[in-house]
């Protein structure tokens, strides 16, 4: 009998493909449905943002960065306003309450994160419906956001002196809404997910790392905690206040899909415990910035009235504040892992370079490694598994 | 001419449209179902309470553009629908859903409410059933295109993994009735045990029931076993070049197909046309029929949204090493009864 000729087919996925999280495209060699060779393509949500942000004045940028990882804006602004307030030596002068609001927006952040990380991933393996249950859990953090800052995705609510102003009406009681309504919500994904034979015979086994391989792309962060990598920035070089708050680091040995799965579940839990341990610590009005007429604009009342005010609220919105010369770098555990903002600063009033260590673009790298030798369903599970958000990357 | 044979004709005429109201009103339940699952309101604008919604989908379809690939095989290509379609309408032609009637006395004879009382009814259902998997498999390999050519694969992957435990499913309920004929599957079903225990084929061989309504989703391509569209993986599957009413026809013949095999599920299964209780006059048991049709249905849409999608090479595995066994000893212990019990 002859040999019957066979031939690989190269698909095309994406820019344009349901579930490549926005822009991913990867050019992958088919030989039937098994995946022989992969290349991941970037650069289709390139925005300039960093380039962009050398032309803002410091405060400016806030906003800019905000837009980068879109699905956590305020992950962005902390690591970027830690980094200048390193520059700055603000971090002793900060009242001990911004430091306690911040890390509560922070673990909300992640929670709002990974809520929509959740109903993806799950969607993109075929349970549509928990995508929508998790988007009504974030619904609620969307709300809290709009009510501390007007703005739903990106509040640009944490400021270089501490957060633009202090905490709403209301706000307490809006967290602790949410506090008391997660814990039931979650029992319920993981009775749809967690036990589910199909859902574990999707993701069990499928695009594992090792411990190794998750070093040598420096995928620090959830997936590397899958592949059982204790390291969490949030313990191993604690930033604001997280050395007194008492939290676990979930930990996995898998390194597939489940395990990634798994820990980022168990992170939620962690967040909302200590959302927990700092909502009763945060007093509801109090002080919100550090004591600096230099970075810290004046109360508008006193803007209208006082000659003194109305200067100073004019310096700092027409020039800004310079910050000292030099290059700095603060690591924080953003939900995708560890995110930071390497900037330098020529001792004017606007950054001389950010550059932004992105933990989306470091899983991009990692991608080939996980899909080859899968299967096309196993492609979608393992990008949203990886949880890469496409602004993140390109920016 | 023989008023049988007007009533014949009009019976048959009015199974047509039921079949394609039937869509209409499976794809308004489903999307109103999928809402209250997802905690949404579904359809809302369209009449009162979207119930004109489905009619404004069929308009919409209607007056789009049809579209087809330069690059596509003009014959197959439109043929492809078509097979799909009339594989989901032709099935129901041997599925009786009622006993006998003469309209309140105005025929002379009595007639069936079946389109056609064929004696190898159970062949034709396997027969025609598996050939709407062509349809799609023509349209995979017709559109050349990457991602259709995907889903065509793997609906003809999946067919050779689910057809045999399916027919061995079928093969136990014949040894029970003794009969390939629809009619006398479901009259042999008739009465109860003790009194209470409907005498319903589900009660002898549940395994069976399972067996068929496992390889019922894969024959419809119902999540979870909706790998030839599965939308988050390959676009749309077999029809991501179709449009216009060549796409309606995939998509009428999707919802058509769940009606036939939930049909056929209720007539080799669930007693067809009989009420569990024995209270209700015979001539209303088409109004059983459909509510036992409708709660299969309301079944295969709750699993589509609570589910997630199985991969396609674990079907494969599933079909061959847990269902075809399953289904040959259900088969084997099936016989092994009606031996021992006569």
């Amino acid at each position: 009998m002859p040999e019957l000729r066979t031939e690989t087919m190269t698909v095309n996925m994406g820019p344009q493909h349901p579930s490549t999280h926005g822009v991913l495209r990867l050019v992958i060699e088919l030989d039937g449905e098994t995946i022989v060779k992969s290349q991941v393509t970037i650069g289709y949500l390139h925005t300039g943002i960093e380039k962009t942000a050398e032309q803002k004045k410091w405060q400016q940028v806030i906003p800019l960065v905000e837009r980068m990882d879109y699905l956590a804006a305020q992950s962005n602004a902390l690591a970027f306003v830690l980094a200048v307030e390193r520059l700055l030596d603000l971090e002793s002068r900060l009242p001990e309450r911004v430091t306690k609001i911040r890390v509560l927006l922070m673990e909300l952040q992640r929670l709002s994160s990974h809520l929509v990380w959740l109903g993806t991933h799950a969607m993109e393996v075929g349970a549509i419906s928990v995508m929508l249950y998790c988007f009504r859990e974030r619904e609620l953090l969307l709300n809290i956001n709009e009510m501390i800052a007007g703005f739903r995705l990106f509040p640009s609510y944490i400021r270089i002196g501490g957060l633009r102003e202090d905490l709403p009406i209301g706000f307490h009681e809006a967290v602790r809404e949410f506090l008391d309504r997660l814990p039931p919500k979650l029992k319920d994904y993981h009775g749809l997910l967690t036990k589910n034979r199909i859902w574990e015979k999707r993701t069990r086994g499928v695009g594992v790392l090792s411990k190794q391989d998750v070093l040598d792309w420096g995928l620090v962060g959830p997936i590397g905690r899958a592949c059982g990598l204790d390291y969490d920035v949030r313990r191993a070089f604690p930033y604001l206040c997280y050395d007194t708050l008492d939290f676990d680091v979930p930990l996995e040995t898998d390194g597939d899909v489940y395990a990634r799965y798994l820990v980022r579940m168990r992170e939620m839990e962690e967040s909302a415990s200590i959302c927990r341990q700092l909502i009763d610590q945060i007093a509801p009005t109090g002080e919100w910035a550090v004591d600096d007429p230099r970075l810290v604009p004046p109360p508008k009342d006193r803007v209208y009235t006082e000659m003194e005010a109305l200067i100073q609220h004019f310096l700092i919105y027409s020039q800004g504040f310079t910050v000292p010369a030099g290059d700095a770098y603060v690591p924080i555990e953003g939900p995708r892992g560890e995110q930071g903002f390497y900037v330098v600063s020529d001792g004017t009033n606007r950054p001389w370079r950010i550059k932004s260590r992105p933990p989306s673009f470091l899983a991009c790298q990692a991608l080939p490694q996980l899909i080859e030798g899968g299967l096309i369903a196993d492609v979608i599970a393992v990008i949203g598994s990886t949880d890469v958000v496409m602004g993140d990357v390109d920016r | 001419m023989n008023p049988a044979v007007i009533a014949h004709l009009v019976l048959i005429v009015a199974i047509f449209f039921a079949l394609q109201i039937s869509a209409a009103v499976l794809v308004y339940f489903e999307r109103k179902i999928a809402a209250r699952i997802q905690q949404r309101l579904g359809p809302y604008r369209v009449g009162p309470h979207g119930v004109l919604q489905p009619l404004a989908d069929i308009v919409k379809l209607m007056f789009k553009e049809e579209l087809r690939p330069k690059a596509a095989d003009t014959w197959l290509f439109y043929l492809a629908p078509i097979l799909s379609a009339t594989a989901a309408f032709a099935a129901f032609a041997v599925v009786p859903f009622g006993s006998e009637t003469t309209l309140f006395g105005l025929l002379d004879q009595p007639i069936r409410l079946q389109v056609a009382d064929v004696n190898v009814a159970l062949l034709v259902v396997f027969a025609i059933t598996s050939m709407g998997v062509y349809g799609i498999v023509l349209a995979g390999w017709s559109s050349n295109s990457k991602y259709s050519l995907l889903g065509g694969l793997r609906s003809a992957a999946q067919m050779i993994s689910y057809e045999l435990s399916y027919a061995l499913a079928l093969a136990a309920v014949l040894v029970l009735a003794n009969s390939l004929s629809l009619r006398e599957i479901v009259e042999h079903q008739a009465g109860h045990w003790l009194g209470v225990i409907p005498k319903w084929y589900v009660f002898l061989t549940p395994v069976g029931f399972i067996v068929y309504m496992i390889a019922g989703v894969a024959e419809t391509n119902r999540a979870p076993f909706d790998f030839p569209e599965a939308e988050q993986e390959l676009v749309a599957g077999y029809h991501t070049e179709y449009s216009s009413m060549s796409f309606a026809l995939f998509f009428l013949a999707e919802y058509v197909n769940m009606v036939t095999v939930s049909a056929v599920a209720v007539s080799l299964f669930l007693g067809g046309w009989f009420d569990p209780f024995g209270l209700t006059p015979e001539w209303l048991g088409w109004v059983w029929f459909l509510v036992k049709v409708s709660a299969l249905l309301f079944f295969y849409i709750w699993m589509r949204w609570t589910l997630p999608r199985y991969r396609y090479d674990q079907l494969m595995a599933f079909g061959w090493k847990v269902l075809l066994p399953v289904a040959t000893v259900n088969l084997l212990a099936v016989a092994g009864l009606v031996v021992w019990w006569g």
